[in-house]
C-alpha cells in the first residue's frame, strides 16, 4: 500500500434502503479517510448507520451513491484486490457451531490462503489463550470464548485493515479488557488500521485516536477523543455521546466555548 | 500472500477445497445428517419396490417392465437429492449465520457454487450408493447394469439439480430464510411435468410442450426406452444435455444477479428471516 493512499476512504457515501414504497436513508453522504496504522471509533446510537457504513466498506452492501475505498480498491467492485488483506469481527456474525475451533480456523485459513496454516493456528491459539479449546465444538463455548474464536478468525490472515462491530458486546469486563489489550498489541505489531463501531465509550477512549460520531446517517462530529471532550466541555465520551444523541450537542459546544 | 486477481470468475481449487472441507467436517460431526441422507431414499425404494412386486403379479405389461418403477424412483432421487444436497449445504451457511464471513473472504461466488456442486455429489453418494445396493438385494434391480446409459442419465439429472439448487440458493440468499421452504418443495412442482412414472404421451397435448422443455423428462423417457425396449436413446440424452447447458448458464446468471441484489438491499449481513 502506498503511504499516500488512505487505508480506508469514504467519499459522500450514501445508502438508501427502499421497501414497500418507503425509503430509509441509513447513511447520508458521509466522508472520511483513515490513515494506515490508526484506530478510529465509530460512535452512534442504534440506527445511526454504523453497521451499514462498515458493511459498505467490507463490500457486503452496495452504496446507493458515493464510494468506499479500501487500500485504494473501490468496494464492492474491486473487492478481490484487497479482501485477502482485510477481515471483520462482529458478535452478530457467527461461525459454524458444530465445527471445532481448529476446523473453523482451518477452513478460514485456507480461504485466505494463509501460509504455514498449522503453525499460524497454533500461534494465534496461544496468543488468544485458545490452545485448550482448539478441539472443542465452537457452539459449546461460552460467549467470551466464542468472541476470542471470532477474533482469531478475524486475525488469521494478519489483516492490514480490520473492521470491528462491537467487538466486546456481551462480554464481562475482564474478558472485554483482555480483548482490548490484544487489539492494542496487534495494532502495534502489524501497524494495522482498525475501524471500530462500539457503544462502549471506555473502549473507544482507550483504543481510538480518532472518533467519528454518527447520528441518523450523518457525521455529527469527527475528532480525537481529547478534542471532543474539550469541544463539548465534558469529562468523558459518554457525556459527549449523550449530548449528541439527545440533540443538545450544539448547545454543549457553545457552552464550552 | 499473492496479490489476488480482481475477477468474480477466477477459480481457486484451494478455496473450493476449503469449502468442501467445511461441509465434510460438518457431515462427520453429525450422524443425524448422514442418516437423513439415506433414510428417505430407502423408504421410497421400499414403497415403490413392493408396489412394483404387487402390480407385476397382476399385469403382464408390468411383469415385462420389471424395474421400471424402481429405476424411476432411483433416478428421481438423484434429481431430488442432488438439488437438496446443493441447497442444504447452502442453507447450512444461513442457519449458522456464517454467510457474511464467507462473503467478506476472498471466496468467489463461482467457487462457492463449485463447492456446493461437489457437496451435492458427495451427499448423493452417501445416500444413494447404499440404497442402490438395497435395490439389488431386495428387488433384484441393478441400477449399475444400465452401464453407459446410467452415466448419461446421472450427468443430465445432476446438471438439472444444480441449476435448480443454484437458483433456490440465490433466492434464499436475497430474501432470507423465509424462502427456505423452496429448497424442499420446488422439485415436487417439476415432478408431474417431468413424467417420472408415466410416458409424456399421457399428458394433455398442451402440457407435453412444457414437459419437453425440462431436461429430466428426456431422462425418464430414456430410462423407459431402456427398460421396456432395451434401447439407449442417445438423441434424448443429447437434447437433455443441450437444454441443461442453457439452464445452467441461466442459473449462474440469476445467482449472480440475486447476489448483486442482496448487496443492494443489505441481506448478506442479516442472513435471517
Amino acid at each position: 500500500m502506498s503511504s499516500s493512499v488512505p487505508a480506508i476512504e469514504v467519499d459522500r457515501l450514501t445508502k438508501v434502503y427502499a421497501a414497500k414504497g418507503r425509503t430509509t436513508c441509513a447513511v447520508d453522504g458521509i466522508s472520511f479517510a483513515l490513515e494506515a496504522g490508526t484506530v478510529t471509533g465509530l460512535l452512534g446510537g442504534n440506527g445511526a448507520g454504523k453497521t451499514t457504513t462498515i458493511a459498505m466498506i467490507l463490500g457486503l452492501v452496495e452504496p446507493s451513491s458515493g464510494q468506499a475505498r479500501v487500500m485504494g480498491a473501490r468496494m464492492p467492485r474491486e473487492r478481490y484486490r484487497v479482501l485477502h488483506r482485510m477481515n471483520f469481527e462482529s458478535p452478530y456474525v457467527d461461525m459454524p457451531n458444530r465445527l471445532t475451533v481448529r476446523q473453523n480456523l482451518t477452513v478460514f485459513g485456507r480461504l485466505y490462503a494463509v501460509e504455514n496454516l498449522r503453525d499460524r493456528i497454533d500461534t494465534i491459539a496461544r496468543d488468544l489463550e485458545l490452545s485448550d479449546l482448539l478441539d472443542r465444538p465452537t457452539g459449546k463455548l461460552s460467549a467470551g470464548q466464542k468472541t476470542r474464536v471470532a477474533l482469531a478468525k478475524a486475525l488469521i490472515n494478519q489483516p492490514d485493515v480490520l473492521l470491528l462491530d462491537e467487538p466486546t458486546a456481551s462480554l464481562d469486563p475482564d474478558t472485554a479488557d483482555w480483548v482490548r489489550g490484544h487489539l492494542e498489541r496487534y495494532r502495534k505489531e502489524r501497524n494495522a488500521t482498525m475501524l471500530l463501531a462500539s457503544h462502549n465509550m471506555a473502549e473507544v477512549e482507550r483504543l481510538c485516536e480518532r472518533v467519528i460520531i454518527m447520528k441518523r446517517g450523518k457525521i455529527e462530529d469527527d475528532a480525537p477523543p481529547a478534542v471532543l471532550l474539550a469541544r463539548y466541555g465534558r469529562d468523558n465520551l459518554e457525556d459527549v455521546f449523550l449530548d449528541v444523541a439527545r440533540g443538545r450537542g450544539e448547545a454543549a459546544r457553545e457552552a464550552a466555548q | 500472500m499473492n496479490e489476488q486477481s480482481n475477477t468474480a470468475l477466477a477459480l481457486s481449487p484451494h478455496r473450493i477445497g476449503a469449502m468442501v472441507l467445511r461441509y465434510l467436517y460438518l457431515l462427520r460431526s453429525s450422524w443425524s445428517r448422514v442418516l437423513d441422507l439415506i433414510y428417505w431414499p430407502a423408504v421410497q425404494l421400499f414403497v415403490w419396490g413392493f408396489l412394483q412386486f404387487y402390480i407385476a403379479q397382476n399385469s403382464g405389461f408390468f411383469a415385462r417392465a420389471a424395474g421400471m418403477f424402481i429405476g424411476a424412483v432411483l433416478l428421481w432421487d438423484i434429481l431430488f437429492r442432488g438439488q437438496l444436497g446443493f441447497s442444504v449445504s447452502f442453507l447450512e451457511e444461513m442457519w449458522s449465520r456464517n454467510l457474511a464471513n464467507l462473503m467478506i473472504s476472498p471466496l468467489r461466488p463461482i467457487e462457492f457454487v463449485a463447492a456446493l456442486m461437489v457437496m451435492s455429489v458427495v451427499r448423493l453418494a452417501v445416500g444413494m450408493v447404499p440404497v442402490t445396493i438395497l435395490a439389488i438385494v431386495f428387488f433384484g434391480f441393478n441400477l449399475y447394469s444400465f452401464g453407459f446409459a446410467l452415466a448419461a442419465f446421472f450427468l443430465n439429472l445432476i446438471l438439472t439439480s444444480w441449476s435448480v439448487g443454484i437458483v433456490v440458493s440465490g433466492v434464499v440468499m436475497r430474501n432470507g430464510l423465509g424462502a427456505e421452504t423452496l429448497a424442499w418443495t420446488v422439485m415436487f412442482i417439476l415432478m408431474p411435468l417431468t413424467c417420472v412414472y408415466y410416458p409424456v404421451s399421457v399428458l394433455p397435448a398442451w402440457l407435453q410442450g412444457v414437459a419437453w422443455a425440462l431436461p429430466p423428462t428426456y431422462v425418464f423417457e430414456g430410462m423407459r426406452a431402456l427398460v421396456l425396449e432395451q434401447t439407449f436413446r442417445a438423441d434424448l440424452m443429447l437434447a437433455a444435455f443441450a437444454l441443461n447447458l442453457v439452464y445452467f448458464a441461466i442459473a449462474i446468471a440469476v445467482f449472480l444477479g440475486l447476489l448483486r441484489s442482496a448487496r443492494r438491499i443489505g441481506s448478506l449481513l442479516q442472513s435471517g428471516e
